[in-house]
């Protein structure tokens, strides 16, 4: 039996917009093993960003449980997450969303700033990621001085060099051209398989849910087909 | 210091918007450095510690005349040596230049001030001239003055008897300082009290302010209140002070210099806590999807609100720095070219600490507002642009 990364119980979120109530997630149950690599897909407004954001803890569910590498994620508070993200979680996203005053290597260096590691360790550290991505020949480089590809070769080394167990990317080919993004998704492919980093990927394009190893439907907030 | 790269570089996010700010900070505390340090040196008490020489001026203001008769009773007081007079004479050189002017007894004059060096033979001939004047040798060094020559001087108080306010003097002398303390005060002029108490229109019966050199300067608090009591009640009260706290009273008969300072620095740094908090708003208001990434990779709540926070404190910090230097180095200009006024005026460890309270109040009021604004910020609303 599959060792169990993440489970999501019957997870109800609603959202308060003015003095309508919006429910997104209706009683939803999801689990995925270690090292697997699952694309979330389904129309706008299906919830698929609202689940991401659950899984990486970004937001809490209304009720229900989550269940992260066997610690339960719902109760934490605000304080408690950001520690729990800052060591356990990656995060890529559409529009990269690089600290545009920072180098690739300062981006990269961020979520280690976290941790009590000296200087020279935390630029070491985010060359080797850097070197993974294929970009540590523009370490120094600022993100308007890179590609959009290279860009979001950055925000990946940035998800990668804390070493989480999960990385959750919200269409990380959504803003790159077919080539671009077919290599970005190849770089996923590759770190889930040679690093066995669990993904969890929100995607619009079938094509790069064809990365993934299986692809889960949402709709209407609710879980639909789960395809292999 | 780990976070120094990430501050230093969101500070100069935007560099045009980031020098202006700094700029208008430094701005700040150079009025503040230049304005508190006059405010302390108005605001200091009496001090008669040193004091070999009084002033002795009337009660009411110094613009009030003192009568020449006052002089042969304060010159017979207990620790009195000797006693000069110094009338201001109002001298304008040319179109509208102002000169320093006073009208003394040159015997007096050479002894109450044994700093002012001159000839044996400038001291006869300043005394033995009625229209006599002698300039210190700034004076006439800026506007080329030789001994002999013809000094053409308008007075904007005293008109002659004959109703003109042209006066002409002989200059007869030009004397120095004895150090280099003295030399650098070497800007006025003294004219012949003889001639001018016999040729201005108002009559010969006043002195303005009588020049009081001491036995023993350790007795100068006592001396000082003695005249002022011997006066009292009388038609012509005293205020009898050092000639440090003389020379600040010169400038306080424009208002009180303290309340006036302090009113200028509320309102320059009202100006610039408007100024500064709005572009720290701003700039925070433009960063919420990076400060909303910087809390998604784990930053707490508390540690996004200490950067911005710090953020501020380093930006004051500096345009306090800069300011207080630059306000130390034009007080020290000021204080070595116009020391007869401004000679003890010192950006001193009481203006820095005051200049440093101003900062980091400066910083919490334009930092925290944005600071807390970024601690709330909400990471899903954020990223979705909400």
């Amino acid at each position: 039996m599959t060792d169990t990364l993440i489970s999501v119980k019957n997870v109800v979120k609603h959202y308060t917009r003015g003095k309508q109530r919006v429910e997104v997630l209706h009683n939803l149950s999801l689990e995925i093993p270690k090292g697997d690599f699952v694309a979330l897909m389904g129309p706008s407004g299906s919830g698929k960003t609202t689940l991401l954001n659950l899984i990486g803890g970004l937001d809490q569910p209304t009720s229900g449980e989550i269940t992260i590498g066997g610690k339960r994620i719902d109760g934490m508070n605000s304080g408690q997450l950001a520690n729990w993200r800052a060591s356990n979680v990656g995060f890529v996203f559409q529009f990269y969303n690089l600290l545009p005053v920072l180098t690739a290597e300062r981006n990269v260096e961020l979520p280690l700033l976290l941790t009590k590691m000296g200087g020279s360790e935390r630029l070491k550290r985010a060359n080797v990621a850097l070197e993974i991505v294929g970009l540590k020949d523009r370490a120094r480089h600022k993100p308007k001085e890179l590609s959009g590809g290279q860009e979001q070769r950055v925000a990946i080394a940035r998800a990668l060099v804390s070493d989480p167990e999960l990385l959750v990317c919200d269409e990380p080919t959504g803003d790159l051209d077919r080539k671009t993004a077919d290599e970005i998704l190849t770089l996923l492919q590759r770190l889930n398989r040679e690093y066995g980093k669990t993904i969890v990927m929100v995607t619009h394009d079938p094509k790069a849910a064809e990365y993934a190893k299986r692809t889960v439907h949402l709709d209407k907030g609710t879980l639909q087909a789960q395809a292999a | 210091m780990k976070y120094f790269n990430l501050i230093w570089s969101s500070l100069w996010r935007k560099k045009t918007r980031a020098w202006l700010t700094l700029l208008s900070l430094i701005c700040a505390f150079l009025l503040f450095g230049l304005l508190q340090a006059l405010s302390v040196f108005f605001s200091a008490g009496a001090d008669f510690v040193g004091a070999s020489r009084l002033v002795v001026q009337s009660r009411v203001s110094f613009t009030e005349s003192l009568p020449i008769r006052m002089l042969p009773e304060i010159e017979a007081m207990p620790g009195v040596k000797a006693v000069s007079h110094d009338q201001w004479f109002g001298g304008v050189w040319g179109e509208n230049e102002q000169l320093f002017v006073f009208a003394n007894d040159p015997e007096r004059l050479r002894i109450t001030y044994p700093e002012w060096k001159m000839s044996d033979a400038e001291w006869a001939a300043f005394k033995n001239t009625r229209t006599g004047v002698i300039a210190g040798r700034k004076a006439a060094e800026a506007r080329g003055w030789k001994v002999g020559q013809k000094l053409p001087i308008k007075s904007n108080i005293f008109p002659k008897k004959d109703g003109s306010m042209a006066w002409e003097f002989d200059l007869v002398g030009i004397f120095d300082g004895i150090d280099e303390s003295w030399q650098a005060q070497t800007l006025g002029l003294y004219i012949n009290r003889e001639y001018f108490a016999e040729a201005n229109q108002f009559g010969s019966g006043f002195a303005g302010v009588f020049n009081v050199v001491l036995d023993d300067p350790q007795q100068a608090n006592a001396v000082a209140q003695a005249i002022d009591a011997k006066f009292l009640n009388s038609p012509n009260e005293t205020k009898t002070q050092s000639e440090k706290d003389f020379n600040k009273g010169f400038f306080a008969q424009i208002g009180d210099i303290g309340l006036i300072v302090s009113l200028i620095l509320v309102a320059v740094f009202f100006t610039i806590l408007i100024l500064t908090g709005n572009t720290m708003a701003q700039a925070v208001r433009e960063r919420i999807p990076e400060l909303a990434v910087l809390k998604t990779l784990g930053f707490s709540n508390g540690t996004v609100t200490a950067l911005v926070l710090i953020e501020a404190l380093v930006l004051c910090a500096i345009g306090a720095i800069v300011g207080m230097l630059l306000a130390s180095f034009a007080i020290t200009g000021l204080a070595e070219n116009v020391p007869q006024f401004f000679g003890s005026v010192r950006t001193n460890a009481t203006v820095w600490f005051q200049a440093f309270l101003a900062m980091i109040g400066l910083a919490l009021a334009v930092g925290l507002p944005p600071a807390l604004k970024a601690g709330r910020v909400k990471i899903v609303d954020a990223l979705a642009g909400r």
